[in-house]
């Protein structure tokens, strides 16, 4: 794809995000029923490579309730290559719920996710390929070493050399820590050594759960500049965050707080 | 790189991390080991010290502590991956889940298993085991020992998301253990009489042709619920 016709494409797209749009699905379940609204799905698409290109990342209508509270309900938006997204909501209102749902590690939602105009569930292989998910608990063990973790959660993908390991481990401020073992780290070294794989990663489509909440102020201007630069790069980041962000870049959101009210009303 | 050549490498990575894991836990790498001994050597206290008596219960004890032992580190299996996230980057490699989680199983029984199939003649000679009984006990746990290591990998995948499982693991998995336990004690009995046995290896070999081949996936499908 090239570079300059996904941010058109991103731009055309933009207002789609702050409009939550309620849709009407067939009522499978009792708080769906409640929902009477109807709108009809509002298209701002008149750039015509937005036909030929589909978004990298789309999700149509996405419903998802948890003990009998409706978290979003015809939940709508794209990501475009080069877009990055912060997902903002109160305590509780399904943030994360969402990023893992978009993973395809929740399974209890209704809706559809695409990937590249496939549907993530039918070409889980090359979806999955494409992922980068680091959530609230960061997948760091604390008996290995930082480069033994990184060793293996990159080997999950795409094996990486040691050399390139010991240089993302510099780029993210741990030049020099590779062999302490992770349980000698503070919370936010921890969570360093997983930023690090942001770096060694080809993935496109980096999902990040409160990736700022132990990071100190340099670490916090370290992510920013890594979201903007992979942004730049062709990628797109979807990031939950209370941290007011700072980006060289734009920045799109998506607030769950006004979905859902909007959902009930 | 071809898809056969990173799920390999993905596989070795996986097996590599687990053992390394299990070397720097050196507790938990002596636990089973030193379960199997002490539950086996208190077996002539308790019973009896009267040679025919032991040479009569040698079989079944040495099976019974070698699936306790199993069990006991069965919970180690999965639970510091799901509580660290490890466990959520292992379910999103787009590498097949089956090889990831056959990695963990192979280590877990090189960890475990192993050990006590390495020990048991040993112990063996202590509950006066007839000599011509030997082979046929570490051949037996050598096929047996991997059967409880993938069904019990099933139990623990489903129950790692729960606080507390001690007993709901063992309702579990024992039922699928069992079969194992009753197949190797009895094989090891019967040879002591001069008995043929090799309808039991054959039953114990298919028993691991079909935990290598199902239980993995069935283990996967667990942990996906597990995490969800």
């Amino acid at each position: 794809m090239s570079h300059g016709s996904g941010r058109s494409a991103a731009e055309s797209s933009r207002l789609t995000v702050f409009l939550p749009i309620v849709s009407y699905t067939p009522a499978t379940s009792f708080s769906h029923r409640l929902i009477t609204k109807y709108t009809a799905v509002i298209s701002t698409a008149t750039d015509p490579d937005q036909t030929s290109l589909p978004p990298l990342l789309q999700a149509r209508s996405l419903f998802c309730e948890r003990d009998e509270r409706v978290l979003f309900s015809g939940l709508d938006f794209q990501l475009q290559a080069g877009d990055v997204m912060q997902v903002q909501g109160s305590n509780g209102s399904g943030k994360t719920t969402l990023l893992r749902i978009l993973c395809g590690l929740n399974s209890s939602y209704e809706g559809e996710i695409r990937w590249q105009g496939q549907d993530i569930d039918e070409d889980r292989e090359t979806f999955l390929a494409s992922l980068l998910y680091i959530g609230h608990r960061v997948g760091v063990n604390k008996i290995l070493t930082a480069r033994e973790n990184l060793r293996w959660s990159c080997a999950l993908h795409a094996p990486v050399t040691d050399a390139a390991i010991e240089q993302a481990l510099a780029e993210v401020g741990l030049a020099g820590y590779g062999d302490v073992t992770c349980r000698n780290m503070s919370a936010g070294q921890q969570q360093r050594v997983s930023l690090a794989r942001l770096l060694l990663s080809p993935a496109r489509l980096w999902v990040l759960d409160e990736p700022f909440t132990t990071l100190d102020v340099a670490g916090v201007k370290i992510l920013e500049n890594l979201l903007a630069r992979h942004a730049g790069n062709g990628g797109a980041v979807l990031v939950t965050t209370h941290h007011q962000l700072d980006l060289p870049c734009d920045l799109r959101r998506l607030n769950l707080d006004s979905a859902r009210l909007d959902s009930l009303t | 790189m071809t898809a056969q050549v990173s799920t390999f490498n993905a596989f070795r990575a996986t097996l590599r991390r687990d053992l390394l894991i299990a070397l720097k836990r050196r507790n938990d790498l002596l636990n089973p080991i030193m379960f199997f001994l002490i539950v086996v050597s208190l077996f002539p206290l308790g019973v009896s010290s009267d040679p025919n008596e032991l040479t009569r219960i040698a079989a079944g004890t040495v099976w019974v502590s070698a699936l306790l032992a199993s069990m006991l580190s069965l919970d180690n299996l999965y639970r510091a991956d799901y509580e660290d996230g490890s466990l959520e980057q292992l379910l999103l490699s787009p590498q097949p889940l089956y090889f990831m989680v056959l990695a963990k199983n192979i280590s877990h029984w090189l960890i475990s298993g192993l050990p006590v199939v390495l020990m048991s003649p040993l112990l063996a000679y202590m509950l006066y085991l007839p000599a011509d009984a030997y082979w046929t006990l570490v051949l037996t746990l050598l096929l047996g020992t991997p059967v409880l290591s993938l069904f019990g990998s099933i139990g623990v995948a489903l129950t790692v998301g729960l606080g507390s499982r001690g007993l709901i693991l063992a309702v579990i998995v024992l039922p699928l253990t069992v079969p194992v336990l009753i197949i190797g004690a009895k094989a090891v009995a019967d040879v002591s009489f001069g008995l043929d046995v090799s309808l039991h290896y054959a039953l114990l070999g298919a028993l691991l042709a079909v935990s290598l081949s199902l239980a993995p996936l069935a283990s996967a499908a667990a942990l996906k619920i597990s995490v969800n």
